[in-house]
């Protein structure tokens, strides 16, 4: 059954891939998806047998990848309650969104492609989740990444997709070079990459230094942190999260699918599936804590003035992973996968939500054309309604138990350490920022005067979007997919039934998720749920800890929630010309938050360019110049100088030629009879 | 069989298949196929019979298989073929690619057909002879002699500065040849045999171990080619004809590599151990150095050139590192590199018999005529980048892992070659698949034809099945390199104790 979950979305990806072509699209959808359904009722059949059910963990070998020496890596399926977990929220939200992705990609030319991709990317995902060694991690982990690039770059005729399909895979691969050294080093150390021989020796190592990069480290404290740079790098954690708000470029569909709901998770995924490893390293647990803390709030802050509505929820996605891995970095493995499984639900739902928007209005993406959707499309407008309630942890929501847990957590650690109480401050205001981007993307986007219906739509586009170079692309990919719309009068309509069903779907799970499984998850009976799929230390806890909390503190992102949503209310639908106002009077913050703390400008100027330059020196100054100058052509520069200075003897007149035979005779005379002497 | 073994069957039969095609006319069209196809069949049949030669070679073992000796010259010299499994994947790995490049020249070639057949069967000869000499003198036969024929191979079917690229090519590998022939007169001088297989038991003087290091690593590292005696590699790829790039990258940048296990490693373990860093040096250098070369690339052979020298050196990081998993792991990207390297010089060929032209800037939106080889020319491209799931990413990972262990920092700047990997090859995809197709000469493009997907198919296979599993190739060398580590390990000790007793 195992494989049947794995390799289904493998065979889908495959027909689709190979035969799509010929068999057409329609079939093609519906071989993936319902291979995907299939593949999902068995993961929740999994997940209530070994996750509810107390069966047994287990990880049947499928075969030898590849052995060298000590070093033995096997293709394997392991199975836990963390698998569990991880296989229903990948299986659930990919099918639904292969589903919804028929209705919304209904006019594209290449479905059978973008289903394929849709399949490969479940694909690796599940071998991600099911690796039973950092090898097989690493290749589901870079297997998305493939999948995540060309889901991005799916419409290779735009410019700025191919560059944020790049820029996502490069970005990617900064955090991929350390985890990759952090499996190097846990080789070392262990001998090994599998997870059981791994978790067996952790708890010998805490404590050892080991020399490497020149200096001593604490053992654990150093992999860790290598490790968790990978993380970073696919949850698009603070310095490397730049890639996922251009990853936006993709379809909508992809964007719940890998870069809110799955892909994105891999990095809390990852360091939870190694606990055992953080657990012996308290400072890359402290690390873990600040790095999520400042993404929760530095996220949330750019989130606030973006008009890009899908642009919007990734911030708010970016946002939410750091307050993950607070989680993760306060020791509460299990809130931060908590967090996981419900945001999964809610953040699926606003995207594709977002991406019925999209459609209603033709694919125009600012928000700023739209506003008054709410009459027009109801059910999406009520969907994404729940969505926000949920995102923004309104009472008895998904959000509302695993965000708060969370906040209490990060208060508990605080007795511990500084970062957790640094963590604490930082995701409670980020919660009341939450509160006002998501409310503020509700009204502008379904409340208000509708703005889409001023005449001369393409016109006042491109000139309200000056700044923003995006845009410009946008527009020309809806000129080339949409010709037969045209630009004539936009009447916004509800989308069909393939795309509501999996908005209802979600709907139930954003609001639902939360109460029905907060018992397993992080209450009474976690410990049977969990069993030893998550490790806590000794001295660890937090779970314990984060119920003897002052009242205020858990009162605390309720009262933010409500502030956000009132300021918002107050800007956007009672007073709507504030926040020009603002903008004018903060004008340098409000530029600061819209460039992203002018992150890629930096980014650009620190590496990109000085790579490229140096590029080219070492090509034309260092192979040409140098190396070329000094080694073949001057030796052939050199050796055309001596011949030429040869040729010139070469006068041709006997006199010469007799002339220089004597002075040769003299000479070996002279040399003999000096010779004869000595 | 018939008289002598299987080794001189696959290293002489293309000198046969050479000799026939001496005797087709080749003016007229109908002779051109005739010597096409002819040449065809040889290298298919060569490569039937080193998978013959496959099924009967003993994995498990360390000593030299399908031995045959015969005297040579009188005394001294002998003529003695083996192979061992470290030198076996070669020899089957040139068999294999040969009928691709004889396939990949059925149009592109069109000008004296005949001899470039037969220097592509002489070279043959050479190649595979360089993998199953066990006499010095023999081996280093082989290995000049492959010299001609691809210096003729570029000099003759080369772009517009072939006749520069070629004196390169040939300048450059003479020059650090000629010292290898010093050192292996020297060895000849103190050993008085040639025979390799005694050489791999002779212990040298440790002072003497440190020249003739250097005299092979002159050669071997241009062969490889290491940094900075890289940059005949790229123009002789550029003026190369498709097929003969494969060569040059599948099969002639191997024998620098093989070179190193064969003799630096085994017989100077002492300079080996000595000279390390500096190996390791030069291995981040080419790493970094060409990744970065190869962004900026205007011209899609010479970029795919750069990005060889910074996958070789991976390979010699790995080979100076001396552990099972980074030996195992530069052998399998040497193999890896061979097909995956080649393909991509297959695929440049693909579009270059399209539009005569290696111009980035003159492709763009490709995909849109050549969906089909888009998708191939994106696996190898992956495979370049060294994603899991490709033989790419096995001799990467294992190298690197063994390298971290024997050294952290060369692993740490190693890594960051695979940032580097990925920025430069994707930036290339982009720019020649992706994006709109707005040059009017493209948009008359085919995909295609089914002759260059029975080209491609094979190569696409092998890349994701070794990346899968990559068991036949790591089990048929890691006894040889087990042996290989034991005896360097041991040399080692012995000199480290031979050291203290005198003291």
């Amino acid at each position: 059954m195992y494989s049947a979950i794995v390799f289904l979305p493998l065979l889908g990806f495959l027909i689709a891939g190979l035969f799509g072509g010929r068999i057409g699209a329609r079939p093609s959808e519906i071989v993936t998806t319902s291979f995907l359904f299939v593949s999902c009722l068995l993961s929740w059949i999994v997940f209530a047998r070994v996750g509810l059910g107390g069966a047994p963990f287990s990880a049947p070998v499928l075969a030898n990848w590849m052995t060298s020496g000590v070093l033995k890596v096997d293709w394997a399926l392991r199975v836990d309650t963390l698998t569990a977990v991880m296989l229903v929220v990948v299986t659930t939200v990919s099918s639904l969104v292969h589903l919804y992705s028929i209705g919304y990609m209904h006019e594209d030319p290449s479905r059978p492609r973008f289903f394929a991709y849709l399949s490969l990317f479940t694909f690796a995902m599940l071998m991600l989740v099911t690796a039973d060694n950092l090898a097989q991690m690493f290749f589901g982990w870079e297997g998305v990444g493939l999948a995540s690039y060309l889901l991005i770059g799916f419409w290779y005729e735009k410019p700025s997709a191919n560059a944020a399909a790049i820029k996502a895979f490069v970005v990617n691969r900064v955090g991929d070079f350390g985890f990759a050294l952090g499996i190097f080093l846990v080789f070392m150390l262990t001998q090994s990459i599998s997870l059981d021989a791994v978790f067996a020796a952790a708890p010998g190592l805490a404590n050892k230094t080991i020399h490497v990069f020149g200096s001593d480290w604490d053992a654990m404290t150093i992999t860790c942190l290598l490790l968790f740079m990978g993380a970073c790098g696919k949850s698009a954690q603070f310095l490397l999260h730049t890639w996922l708000p251009d990853a936006m470029e993709g379809p909508t569909p992809v964007s719940a699918l890998i870069h809110a709901a799955t892909m994105v998770t891999a990095g809390v995924f990852m360091v939870a599936r190694l606990s055992p490893l953080f657990e012996q390293a308290p400072a890359a647990l402290t690390v873990v804590t600040i790095i999520g803390a400042t993404t929760a709030f530095f996220a949330a802050t750019v989130g606030l003035v973006q008009n890009d509505i899908k642009r919007v929820i990734a911030y708010s996605t970016c946002s939410q992973l750091g307050y993950m891995f607070v989680a993760l970095g306060v020791g509460g493995y299990s809130l931060g996968i908590f967090h996981l499984f419900t945001h999964a639900f809610f953040k699926a739902l606003l995207f594709l939500g977002a991406g019925s928007v999209i459609h209603a209005m033709h694919h125009e993406q600012d928000m700023r054309n739209m506003g008054g959707l709410a009459k027009k499309i109801p059910i999406t407008f009520w969907c994404m309604t729940f969505g926000t309630l949920a995102l923004t942890g309104f009472p008895l929501t998904a959000g509302y138990f695993s965000k708060d847990a969370i906040i209490e957590a990060s208060y508990a650690a605080g007795m511990h350490g500084q970062a957790a109480t640094y963590a604490f401050v930082m995701t409670v205001v980020a919660a009341g920022l939450t509160s006002f981007y998501s409310w503020r993307l509700v009204f502008m986007t379904f409340f208000g005067k509708p703005r889409w219906a001023e005449a001369g739509h393409g016109d006042s586009h491109a000139a309200a979007h000056g700044h923003d170079d995006h845009a410009h692309d946008d527009h020309a990919h809806d000129d080339h997919a949409h010709d037969d719309h045209g630009h004539h009068a936009l009447d916004p309509h509800e989308s069909p039934n393939t795309m509501l069903i999996p908005l209802y779907v979600l709907s139930i799970g954003a609001i639902f998720a939360g109460l029905a499984f907060k018992n397993f998850f992080i209450g009474h009976d976690a410990g049977e749920f969990w069993r030893n799929s998550l490790f806590f230390g000794p001295n660890n806890h937090i779970l314990h800890e984060m119920h003897e909390i002052p009242e205020w503190v858990g009162i605390a992102p309720f009262l933010m929630m409500l502030g956000g949503f009132a300021v918002a209310a107050y800007m956007y639908v009672f007073s709507p010309e504030t926040p020009a106002r603002l903008a004018v009077r903060f004008n340098p913050l409000y530029k600061f938050l819209l460039n992203k703390w002018y992150f890629d400008e930096l980014y650009d100027f620190l590496f990109v360019r000085p790579a490229f330059w140096l590029g080219r020196l070492f090509w034309k100054g260092g192979d040409g110049a140098i190396i070329d100058r000094l080694g073949p052509d001057g030796v052939a520069a050199r050796v055309l100088d001596g011949t030429s200075w040869i040729v010139k003897l070469q006068t041709g007149y006997i006199y010469n030629y007799a002339f220089a035979m004597l002075i040769g005779l003299a000479a070996i005379i002279t040399f003999y009879l000096v010779g004869g002497v000595r | 069989m018939f008289g002598f073994g299987i080794l001189s069957g696959l290293t002489f039969l293309p000198l046969v298949g050479a000799a026939l095609i001496l005797l087709v006319p080749g003016e007229t069209e109908s002779g051109k196929n005739n010597i096409r196809w002819i040449a065809l069949w040889t290298t298919i049949v060569i490569f039937a019979l080193s998978l013959y030669a496959w099924g009967k070679f003993v994995p498990g073992v360390a000593d030299f298989q399908f031995l045959e000796e015969r005297s040579w010259f009188g005394s001294g010299l002998s003529y003695k073929l083996g192979v061992d499994g470290i030198a076996f994947p070669f020899v089957v790995l040139t068999a294999f690619l040969m009928p691709f490049c004889i396939a990949a020249s059925w149009n592109s070639i069109d000008n004296r057909v005949k001899e470039y057949m037969i220097a592509f069967l002489v070279l043959e000869t050479m190649m595979i002879g360089v993998f199953c000499a066990l006499d010095i003198v023999l081996f280093y036969l082989f290995f000049e002699g492959g010299l001609i024929p691809m210096f003729i191979i570029i000099g003759v079917w080369g772009g517009k500065r072939r006749i520069y690229a070629s004196f390169k090519f040939f300048l450059y590998t003479l020059a650090g040849s000629l010292l290898m022939l010093i050192a292996i007169l020297a060895m000849y001088a103190q050993t008085h045999t040639t025979d390799i297989t005694t050489l791999l038991h002779t212990k040298f003087d440790p002072g003497l171990q440190k020249y003739l290091w250097l005299a092979f690593f002159a050669s071997f590292a241009v062969k490889m080619p290491m940094w900075p005696v890289h940059t005949w590699l790229p123009d002789a790829h550029v003026e190369a004809p498709t097929a003969g790039s494969v060569i040059l990258a599948g099969i002639l940048l191997k024998m620098g590599g093989y070179g190193f296990i064969r003799f630096s490693l085994p017989m100077f373990p002492d300079a080996s151990h000595y000279f390390a860093p500096l190996v390791f040096a030069m291995s981040i250098i080419a790493i970094i150095y060409t990744s970065l070369v190869a962004l900026v690339q205007e011209d899609i052979k010479k970029l795919i050139a750069y990005s060889s020298v910074a996958h070789m050196g991976f390979v010699t990081m790995g080979l100076f590192a001396m552990n099972q998993q980074a030996v195992q792991g530069a052998v399998f990207q040497m193999v890896s590199h061979g097909l995956v390297s080649g393909a991509l010089f297959l695929c440049v060929g693909v579009i270059y018999d399209r539009m005569h032209t290696r111009e980035i800037a003159a492709y763009g939106g490709i995909v849109e005529r050549m969906p089909i080889y888009a998708v191939a020319f994106m696996i190898f491209t992956m495979a370049n980048v060294g994603l899991p799931g490709t033989s790419g990413f096995v001799g990467e990972f294992l190298s690197l892992l063994g390298v971290f262990q024997a050294n952290s920092w060369v692993a740490f700047f190693a890594t960051t070659g695979v940032i580097l990997s990925a920025a430069y090859a994707l930036f290339l995809y982009r720019r020649v698949v992706f994006g709109k197709l707005e040059k009017p000469n493209l948009k008359s493009l085919t995909d295609l034809s089914p002759r260059e997907i029975a080209i491609l198919a094979p190569l696409v296979v092998l890349t994701i099945y070794y990346g899968v599993n990559p068991g036949p190739i790591l089990d048929a060398c890691s006894v040889s390199v087990a042996e290989l580590i034991k005896g360097y390990d041991s040399a080692l000790a012995l000199t480290k104790t031979a050291a203290l007793t005198l003291h």
